[in-house]
């Protein structure tokens, strides 16, 4: 079977999915201004750990083989070991991300000692200002501090996840320089205008000289570096990049928010996206099996304005979530088309006009958002 | 190593394999790997490599015909080097 026709079997969706991110709380210590789930103050119908852990019982008669864990901050969970332990302790493997907060050295020693786990320690830039202009004061030092923790305690090779910006294209290098420098693999992914990120993106993602500038350094380094597959709208610029360049919302893809609802994928926070509840009845699995979003989903898919594109194949018209958000209509070019199919429409779309994230749990202070770097390309 | 009809093989202890329409899924706890099985054929060989004494013998009690045997050598060659199945231990 050829790579293309795997796709398409991933298109019409698996018996569960491969990239599963389930984010316990919508508590955060920071305020980062990109969050893709507009984080800050936790959520008082958040999932209990009795109903998280019937959730763990479920992915585990799915055979799920691993989670992602995210927030807000994980860590802020009391039951955050225990419900590690158990997942582990369940067969399912899990990766969660985390601002590092909260890994001192006692809880590296104890993150160090349990088996199938990975940890994604967020960092947007490799120095604090670039850093602490996008995630907030004092986030870098945050960050290094668990790395030196984790580095100590022998945890081995935890993950440095960086979110592509305009400002810190420029630091590809070094980010692999300090991954490098703690035996940690650097994972990359792509800005997408989801949560407050929406509110944040028309300033913050990749100009499209940079777009091409990743896909450069991808192409050199793309075996070494993790994507999450997430830059394949970069493929239309020639040769793919590795990895399954499709979308997978809702066909191999999905999110399990904090108080248990289902969505397309962790990107699409919109009643639009949404799928179900894992406290309904049949749980998660009728959810992912039957919800009637994810069912149509699995459906072939218009191409619609990028049927006529060349690049199609390789570029598949990008990512759901970015279109939405920008007010783009689905079956159309990405708003980085790089092709640059989308820079009228998106020219015409009144800001503020976009659909709205239907969640926000950012704190109620208004933060002084500090200026941005000037970005050398400027 | 390279597989061979003699080879004795099984599946890594560290993988788990899902079955899906298209053959499976197999995931390696591991090296957190995830490979794909693209045809059910080869998703049931991999799945009696423990129960039979070598990959010849397998292949004949999962009824694979003569003439597949060399592409089905080359598929668990594959399948050992992204670790999904390796030499048989013996147990200890
Ligand atoms: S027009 Fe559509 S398919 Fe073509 S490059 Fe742009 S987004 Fe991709
Ligand atoms: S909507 Fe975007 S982020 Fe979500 S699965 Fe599709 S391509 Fe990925």
């Amino acid at each position: 079977m050829s790579a293309k026709s795997l796709v398409d079997e991933m298109k019409r969706g698996l018996d569960a999915p491969i990239c599963l991110t389930w984010e316990l709380t919508y508590a955060c210590n920071l305020q980062c201004v990109h969050c893709l789930s507009s984080s800050g103050q936790r959520d008082e119908r958040e999932l209990s750990t009795d109903e998280a852990k019937k959730i763990l019982d479920d992915l585990r008669d799915l055979q799920v083989f691993y989670i992602n864990i995210g927030g807000g901050e994980p860590m802020v969970r009391r039951d955050f070991f225990e419900l590690l332990e158990y997942s582990v302790a369940n067969g399912i493997g899990v990766k969660f991300s985390t601002n590092g907060a909260f890994i001192d050295e006692e809880k590296a020693r104890r993150l160090a000692a349990m088996d199938y786990l990975d940890i994604q320690i967020s960092l947007d830039g490799v120095d604090a200002a670039t850093n602490d202009a996008v995630r907030g004061e004092g986030s870098y030092d945050m960050a290094i501090r668990a790395m030196e923790n984790l580095k100590a305690a022998n945890f081995g090779q935890f993950k440095i996840s960086v979110v592509v910006t305009r400002h810190n294209v420029s630091q590809l290098d070094q980010f692999k320089a300090l991954a490098d420098h703690y035996g940690a693999q650097l994972r990359i992914t792509r800005l997408r205008p989801a949560g407050r990120g929406a509110d944040t993106w028309h300033e913050l993602h990749p100009t499209n000289a940079q777009q091409r500038e990743i896909y450069n350094w991808l192409l050199k380094h793309g075996e070494n570096v993790l994507t999450g597959d997430s830059f394949f709208h970069l493929n239309a610029l020639g040769e793919s990049l590795p990895g399954l360049n499709m979308c997978g919302a809702g066909r191999v893809v999905c999110l399990i928010d904090p108080i248990g609802d289902v969505y397309a994928c962790p990107f699409v926070i919109h009643d639009e996206f949404k799928a179900g509840n894992v406290r309904d009845e049949g749980g998660f699995a009728k959810v992912w099996k039957q919800s009637d979003l994810f069912v149509s989903l699995r459906e072939p898919q218009s191409a619609g304005a990028c049927a006529s594109c060349g690049a199609f194949d390789a570029c598949q018209g990008g990512c759901m979530a970015a279109k939405f958000f920008t007010g783009l209509p689905l079956d159309g070019p990405d708003p980085e088309c790089v092709g640059g199919d989308a820079d009228e429409a998106l020219s015409i779309i009144s800001r503020g006009s976009e659909p709205k994230p239907s969640m926000d749990h950012s704190k109620p202070v208004t933060l002084t958002r500090k200026k941005l770097p000037v970005s050398a390309s400027h | 190593m390279s597989v061979a009809l003699e080879s004795v093989l099984e599946i890594h202890p560290q993988v788990a394999v899902r079955p899906e329409t298209f053959g499976a899924l197999a995931y390696h706890y591991g090296n957190r790997r995830l490979i794909f099985l693209k045809h059910p054929d080869v998703v049931t060989v991999v799945q009696s490599l423990n129960s039979h004494p070598d990959v010849q013998s397998t292949l004949t009690a999962c009824g694979v015909a003569p003439e597949r045997w060399p592409s089905f050598v080359a598929a668990l060659s594959s399948l050992e080097t992204s670790e999904v199945v390796r030499e048989r231990q013996i147990a200890s």
